[in-house]
């Protein structure tokens, strides 16, 4: 089994203020920014958060060889339900995701 | 012409000390800091209250001082006391005072204030003058009067007339981030799209070079575009880091909205002067129609109480999802007996499980040890300090099947309960339009 993280060589999560978050999945090279830039899809990325599709932001950047997701929190920052107050560990959940 | 020198991505994470020196010696025209931000999430909004030491505040904030007396220029710091609320810009006022008492200085202080008023705040509301940015929260006129601090970005212009006082040191509220940064050049009349890029590529100090840690950052901002210039030995600020740094904490990597416009760097150009420096050009500054300021707030969530177990039975560790969820049932039952309470959560996280991700956790791995982390949640201290008693047996002793043996679970502390006290929530994501970006902010002049 190939995960996210296999082939990436770093993802970083982080807040993007209070209400958002957002998630950088930088490659090495362009070999591999290609292989996630086509074969990593929204939904499957949706369907991890537990999101639809259409509230996921997508930024494919070749320049810098990096892929980048945004949502809205899924907890506001801080708040009763927030288990992670910087969004720091959503990363791992994205770089666990199964690659095919 | 604009050298601005950062010397960390906030005051309180330290710098190196060679480097700051470096930029003095090499005649900025300002020094500027952040202080805060949300990150660390609503307590200190909350509160009013800093995040950082006040020693350790104190300490790295006098030799800034010094810099700038060095450097005969002014010093900023935006944020001040991690969320810019008035009692923590009073509290790093007072650290100045202190620090130019010792040190026999005399200068002139501008103090920028951005708290808002909740009845004005609500009277905005009322006037269709407060709007929602994507994702935000629903609100009410109630939500504005639960909240105990609202705070309002300020950005540019506000720096500015803060500058224009011929202030030695500017002690501002909440601001954006980059705005301490970019009122200068703006001011000067630099290129605007580069005043905004290269403030926001160098508000977190050296985050945008190979040497995160070393903090200490120069920015030369002209009329085409901006050059950063990381000042620590074998630091060095690539296309590459730079151009990335759009991408930190930041939704969306092109475009960032401040005060009065958007910055858009869809364009932006990246070049390698040498093996240190980088020079940008082609960002552009929208102007906006109308000129808006965001606001922050936070307000009362409730009270919390929590307490750690620690379990090592691997039976337990394997059962652990339904163990919880009969204590929480059990003792949700019991709090509502006994002391009639109808708000109230009890929450128990699974560390080693899924205490991180909850719901979204995909992992299936077991723990050699399992820490059950107990939330209560309340509407007074002393109910949910109640409803943590009662739910310590539970906690103790709490058998997987009626049919067997009473466990015990191991607890770290006596008593187990850590009483958190009120606890915050951020409310606000919206904008508040002004007519004056002066109008929601108090600018004063003290000299000491």
């Amino acid at each position: 089994m190939t995960r996210v993280g296999d082939i990436a060589a770093k993802v970083r999560s982080k807040n993007a203020g209070p209400f958002w978050l957002t998630i950088d999945v930088f490659c090495a090279d362009s070999a591999a920014f290609t292989r996630l830039s086509q074969g990593l899809k929204d939904t499957a990325v949706a369907r991890l958060f537990q999101i639809t599709p259409d509230s996921l932001l997508r930024f494919d950047i070749a320049d810098l060889k990096v892929i980048k997701f945004s949502l809205p929190r899924p907890a506001i920052q801080g708040a009763r339900a927030d288990r992670d107050m910087h969004g720091a560990a959503f990363a791992e959940l994205l770089a666990d995701l199964e690659f095919r | 012409m604009t050298r601005i020198l950062v010397p960390s991505g906030a005051l309180g994470l330290g710098y190196d000390r060679a480097a700051l020196a470096a930029g003095v010696a090499a005649s900025p025209d300002l020094i500027a800091i952040d202080g805060g931000s949300t990150d660390s999430g609503p307590h200190y909004l909350g509160t009013a209250t800093s995040k950082y030491s006040r020693a350790t505040t104190m300490a790295e904030w006098a030799e800034l001082m010094q810099a700038r007396a060095k450097a005969g220029v002014p010093l900023v710091i935006g944020t001040a006391g991690t969320c810019g609320a008035d009692a923590t810009v009073d509290w790093m006022f007072e650290i100045t005072r202190e620090v130019a008492r010792r040190t026999g200085e005399r200068l002139r202080v501008a103090v920028l204030k951005s708290e808002q008023a909740g009845p004005e705040m609500a009277a905005a509301f009322a006037a269709g003058r407060i709007t929602p940015l994507s994702g935000a929260p629903e609100i009410n006129a109630d939500t504005l009067a639960q909240c105990t601090h609202i705070v309002a970005l300020a950005g540019a212009e506000q720096i500015q007339a803060a500058l224009a006082t011929g202030a030695d040191i500017v002690i501002a509220g909440r601001t954006t981030d980059t705005a301490i940064i970019a009122a200068l050049p703006l001011a000067r009349g630099d290129h605007p799209g580069a005043a905004w890029h290269g403030a926001k590529v160098g508000e977190c100090g050296a985050l945008a070079t190979t040497r995160p840690g070393s903090g200490v950052v120069m920015l030369d901002f002209d009329g085409e575009g901006f050059i950063m210039t990381p000042l620590a030995e074998g630091a060095a600020a690539t296309p590459q880091s730079v151009a990335a740094h759009m991408l930190y904490e930041n939704a969306d990597p092109n475009h960032l909205h401040e005060p009065g416009g958007l910055l858009d760097v869809s364009d932006a150009k990246y070049m390698a002067l040498d093996a240190q420096r980088t020079r940008v050009i082609g960002a552009l500054w929208r102007k906006s129609h109308r000129y808006t300021v965001k606001l922050e707030a936070a307000r009362p969530a409730g009270y919390q109480v929590v307490s750690l177990t620690l379990i090592r039975d691997p039976r337990y560790i394997a059962g652990a999802r339904e163990w919880c969820a009969a204590i929480e049932a059990k003792c949700t039952d019991q709090a509502r007996t006994r002391l009639g309470a109808a708000r109230f959560t009890i929450e128990l996280r699974r560390i080693g499980i899924d205490a991180t991700l909850g719901a979204l956790e995909t992992g299936h791995v077991m723990p050699q040890e399992l820490g059950i982390l107990a939330i209560v949640t309340g509407e007074s201290a002393e109910q949910a300090g109640e409803i943590a008693k009662m739910l310590n047996p539970y906690l103790l002793h709490h058998p997987l099947t009626p049919d067997e043996p009473m466990p015990t679970f191991a607890f770290p502390f006596s008593p187990p309960e850590m009483a958190r006290g009120m606890v915050h929530e951020f409310c606000l994501n919206h904008v508040l339009e002004l007519d004056n970006p002066m109008d929601a902010f108090r600018l004063e002049v003290v000299e000491i």
